[in-house]
C-alpha cells in the first residue's frame, strides 16, 4: 500500500478509541457502553452473531451514526470530523458500489470524493487494482462481476484514500469458499503492512485466522475482550469439551446430560472436562444408565465455545 | 376456481399495501378527468372569455355602439392597458395595441378606423365602406374566429338605427325600378358574389375579401408569428420538452435513492462529501442533462420543422438554463420526499402529468378557463413556456424574460432548500 496521507497533524498516536459508546434505536439498545482501544497495528475482531450491535458500531466509528453517549476518536480526532474521514476507511457490508460504472470509475470516483489529488488516485487505483486482483477488469462494469469480485472492489473502494484505520464490516458475507480464501489473503497482506484494523464476522474461524485480539460482542455490548488464547482460557482455563451423539434422545438422555452438568443441543450433548482422561468415566456411565453412545469426540474449546459460554446460545442463532 | 381467487386475493392485497400503485389506479385517473372535464366539457357551463383589445378611433355613435355591444358578450374588452401604479392609462392606439397582441396583453385587437360611423354595414360588394382591422396572434386559434363572428352578430344586435339607415340607402340604391344603371351595379355586386364563390377557400383569410356577405368589413392580419414556417412547432418543443425535462429530471434525482438503498450513500458520507455538497453535485448533473435534451428538442425542432433556432440563440440559452435549474430542483425534491425508488415513480408521474396538464403542456393555456390559467401559474410549465414563447413566439428581446427567469430560479432555489431539508433522514442514523 502507498504511504498513507497525512491530512491533519494526529493529536494521538492511538488509531482508534472508543468510550462508553451508547446507541439506541427507539427501544432497542444498539450498543451498550462499548469501550476499546484498537493499537497501532493490530487487527481487531468484532465477533457476534447477526443483529449484536457490529455494524451499528462501526457506523458509530464512520460518522454515520450518532451515538447517544460516549465518544469516538480516531487519532484524537472526533469521528464526523475531516481529520477522521480520512484516517479511516470503511468496507460496508452492503456492496456500495457503483453497478454501471467500471471498476476504475469506481475507484476513481471514490478516490475523487476524498480528495485526492490526481497523482494520488492515479498511484491509489493501480494498487487498489492489484490488491484486489481486479487489475484485468479494471474496464469492465461492475454489474458483469460476481459476487466474489464485487467483495474484492467493495473492499478495495475502502481503501482508495489510503487510511490508516480500516474498517470490515463482514467482509466475506455471501461469498463462496475460494473467494472467501482470497479475501483473508488481501487482509493478511494488509496485516503484514502493519495497517490498523477492525474486523467483523459472525465467523468464528475468520476471527481465530485474522485477528490479533478479540471482543465478543452480543446485544450491543462486550461481553468477552483478549487474544484467542485468553478468552478460551478465561472461559475454560485448561478444560477439554467432548461432545456425545447418544442412540437415542429421549427425555431419559436429556434429563441424564443434565444431571452430569452438559448440554443437550440438537441431539448432542456437550460436556467440559478437567482432562481427557476423565471421558472414559463419562463412557462408564452412560453404558451404567443404558444409554447407548454412537458417537463421541474430544474439542480443545474454541471461540464458538467461548460464546456459548458466555451466552448460553450458539454464536450462528 | 379457488386457485384463481387465491391469485385475485394476492394481487388484490399486494396493491392495497403499494400506495403508489393505488394512487396510480384510482387518483390520477380522477384528477385527468376532473382537469380535462373543466377545460373542455365547460363545468360550468361556461367558455373562456376571450380578451379583446378595441380602438375605437372613429368615436362615431356607431363605433360606440359597437363596443357596447362587444362589452355585453362573453369578451373581455380592453379599451386601455393597466393601470400602473395606480395611474390610468391612456386608451389604446393602433400601434400600441398591435404591440400590446404582439406582447401577449390579449390575442385580438380591433381597430374601429376613423368614418367607420358614415357608412358602419353594407352587403355584397363592391361599394366602398370603412374596414375594422383586426390583428391576431397565429398561435391562438380560436379567439380570432370567436371575434370575427361576434362582431357580424353585434353589427345586427347591437347598431339598429345603423341597420335601418342603411337599409334606406339601399332602398333609394336599388327600389326605384331597375334603370340600366341599377341592373349595372345589381350585376356588378352578383358577379363579385359569384367570383369569391368560385374562388373557394383558396388562399389565408386576411387574403379573401373580407366583405364578402358581411354587414362589417373587416380586414384580418397576423401581427405575431406572420413570418413564422410552423406556428405551433415553438409551443410544443416547449411544452413537451418541460414535461419530459420533469421526467427525465425526477429519474435522475432518484438516483439518490438507488445510492441509498444500495448503501452507497453511506460511503459517499463517509468520505469528505458533505450531504449539502452531494445534493448541489446532483442539482447540477440533473440540470445539465435537462438543458442537454432541450438543446436536442430545439435542435430537431430547427432541421426537420424549420424553427427559427439560430436567430433566438440568446433566448433559448438564458430560458434554457433557468427552466434546466427549476425542474431539476423538482426532481431532486420529488426524489427527497420518497424512501424508495417504487415510491418515486408514481409520485412523480402523479406530480407531473398534473402538472403538465395544468401548466399547458398537453394543449395550450389560452384554452383554459381563467382560473385554471391562474393555476396554472403554480407550474413551472407555464412560467417555462411563456419564456420560450417570447423568445420564438413573439420575437421578444432578452430582457423581456426577466419575470420567467426570475420565477423560475426562486423556484428552483425554493426546491433545492426543502429538497435539503427532506434529505436530513439520509444524513445520520
Amino acid at each position: 500500500m502507498p504511504s498513507a496521507r497525512v491530512v491533519a497533524a494526529p493529536s494521538s498516536s492511538q488509531p482508534l478509541r472508543i468510550e462508553a459508546l451508547v446507541k439506541l434505536f427507539g427501544q432497542l439498545t444498539a450498543v451498550d457502553g462499548v469501550s476499546l482501544e484498537l493499537n497501532s497495528g493490530e487487527c481487531f475482531g468484532l465477533l457476534g452473531p447477526n443483529g449484536a450491535g457490529k455494524s451499528t458500531l462501526i457506523r458509530s466509528i464512520v460518522g454515520r451514526v450518532i451515538p447517544d453517549a460516549g465518544s469516538v476518536s480516531v487519532f484524537g480526532a472526533p469521528a464526523d470530523s475531516v481529520g477522521a474521514r480520512m484516517a479511516l476507511g470503511w468496507v460496508p457490508q452492503e456492496l456500495a458500489l457503483y453497478p454501471r460504472l467500471t471498476c476504475r470509475e469506481n475507484l476513481e470516483a471514490f478516490g475523487k470524493y476524498h480528495g485526492l489529488s490526481r497523482a494520488a488516485l492515479k498511484a491509489a487505483v493501480v494498487w487498489c487494482l492489484e490488491w484486489a486482483g481486479l487489475a484485468d477488469r479494471a474496464e469492465d462494469t461492475v454489474a458483469s462481476f460476481s459476487g466474489g469480485m464485487k467483495r474484492r472492489l467493495n473492499m478495495a473502494a475502502g481503501l482508495i484514500h489510503q487510511p490508516k484505520v480500516i474498517l470490515m464490516d463482514e467482509p466475506t458475507v455471501g461469498v463462496d469458499p475460494q473467494s472467501r480464501n482470497r479475501i483473508f489473503e488481501m487482509i493478511e497482506k494488509l496485516r503484514d503492512q502493519g495497517i490498523s484494523m477492525i474486523y467483523t464476522t459472525h465467523y468464528m474461524e475468520e476471527a481465530e485466522r485474522l485477528c490479533d485480539r478479540i471482543a465478543i460482542i452480543d446485544h450491543g455490548r462486550i461481553i468477552a475482550l483478549g487474544t484467542r488464547e485468553e478468552l478460551v482460557h478465561n472461559a475454560f482455563a485448561s478444560r477439554s469439551e467432548v461432545f456425545a451423539r447418544f442412540g437415542n434422545s429421549g427425555e431419559s438422555v436429556v434429563a441424564w446430560v443434565k444431571e452430569r452438568g452438559g448440554v443437550f443441543d440438537n441431539g448432542t450433548a456437550r460436556f467440559t472436562m478437567d482432562r481427557a482422561t476423565d471421558i472414559a468415566g463419562l463412557l462408564e456411565a452412560a453404558a451404567r444408565a443404558g444409554h447407548e453412545l454412537v458417537d463421541v469426540s474430544l474439542r480443545k474449546p474454541n471461540l464458538e465455545s467461548v460464546f456459548l459460554h458466555w451466552t448460553g446460545r450458539e454464536l450462528r442463532d | 376456481m379457488t386457485f384463481i381467487l387465491a391469485i385475485v386475493h394476492t394481487g388484490l392485497t399486494a396493491l392495497r399495501r403499494d400506495r403508489g400503485a393505488l394512487a396510480l389506479s384510482f387518483i390520477l385517473p380522477l384528477a385527468f378527468f376532473t382537469i380535462f372535464a373543466v377545460i373542455f366539457g365547460g363545468r360550468r357551463g361556461t367558455t373562456p372569455k376571450i380578451s379583446v383589445i378595441v380602438v375605437d378611433e372613429d368615436h362615431s355613435r356607431a363605433s360606440q355602439q359597437l363596443v357596447k355591444g362587444l362589452s355585453e358578450e362573453s369578451l373581455t374588452v380592453i379599451t386601455r392597458p393597466a393601470p400602473k401604479r395606480g395611474v390610468e392609462q391612456p386608451e389604446y392606439s393602433a400601434a400600441s395595441a398591435e404591440a400590446a397582441v404582439r406582447g401577449g396583453a390579449a390575442p385580438v385587437a380591433l381597430i374601429i378606423p376613423k368614418g367607420f360611423g358614415e357608412n358602419p354595414i353594407s352587403f355584397g360588394g363592391g361599394q366602398e365602406r370603412p374596414t375594422i382591422q383586426l390583428l391576431k396572434d397565429s398561435s391562438d386559434m380560436v379567439a380570432p374566429q370567436v371575434i370575427t363572428g361576434l362582431l357580424q352578430k353585434v353589427a345586427m344586435t347591437a347598431m339598429p338605427d345603423a341597420m335601418a339607415t342603411q337599409g334606406s340607402k339601399y332602398m333609394e340604391m336599388y327600389a326605384g325600378g331597375f334603370t340600366a344603371e341599377q341592373r349595372k351595379r345589381i350585376n356588378q355586386g352578383l358577379e363579385e358574389l359569384h367570383r369569391q364563390e368560385s374562388a373557394g377557400n383558396s388562399g389565408t383569410q386576411s387574403n379573401r375579401n373580407p366583405n364578402a356577405g358581411m354587414p362589417i368589413a373587416v380586414a384580418t392580419r397576423d401581427v405575431v408569428g406572420e413570418n413564422k414556417n410552423n406556428p405551433m412547432v415553438s409551443f410544443y418543443a416547449a411544452a413537451i420538452g418541460v414535461m419530459f425535462l420533469l421526467f427525465t429530471a425526477s429519474s435522475a434525482g432518484g438516483s439518490l435513492l438507488d445510492e441509498a438503498e444500495s448503501g452507497t450513500l453511506d460511503r459517499v458520507l463517509s468520505s469528505r462529501v458533505s450531504m449539502g455538497t452531494l445534493l448541489a453535485g446532483k442539482l447540477c448533473y440533473c440540470s445539465l442533462l435537462a438543458f442537454a435534451q432541450l438543446v436536442l428538442m430545439f435542435i430537431w425542432a430547427w432541421l426537420v420543422f424549420k424553427l427559427d433556432f439560430i436567430p433566438h440563440l440568446a433566448g433559448f440559452a438564458i430560458m434554457g438554463i433557468s427552466t434546466a435549474f427549476a425542474v431539476a430542483a423538482f426532481g431532486m425534491l420529488l426524489a427527497s420526499t420518497c424512501r424508495t425508488r417504487a415510491q418515486l415513480g408514481p409520485l412523480s408521474t402523479l406530480v407531473i402529468l398534473i402538472m403538465s396538464s395544468i401548466g399547458g403542456s398537453m394543449f395550450p393555456r389560452f384554452l383554459m378557463p381563467e382560473a385554471m390559467q391562474k393555476a396554472g401559474l403554480l407550474t413551472i410549465n407555464a412560467w417555462a413556456i411563456d419564456g420560450f414563447t417570447k423568445v420564438f413566439w413573439r420575437d421578444e428581446p432578452v430582457a423581456h424574460l426577466w419575470q420567467q427567469v426570475l420565477v423560475l430560479l426562486l423556484a428552483g432555489a425554493a426546491f433545492f432548500v426543502i429538497a435539503r431539508k427532506f434529505a436530513r433522514k439520509w444524513e445520520y442514523s
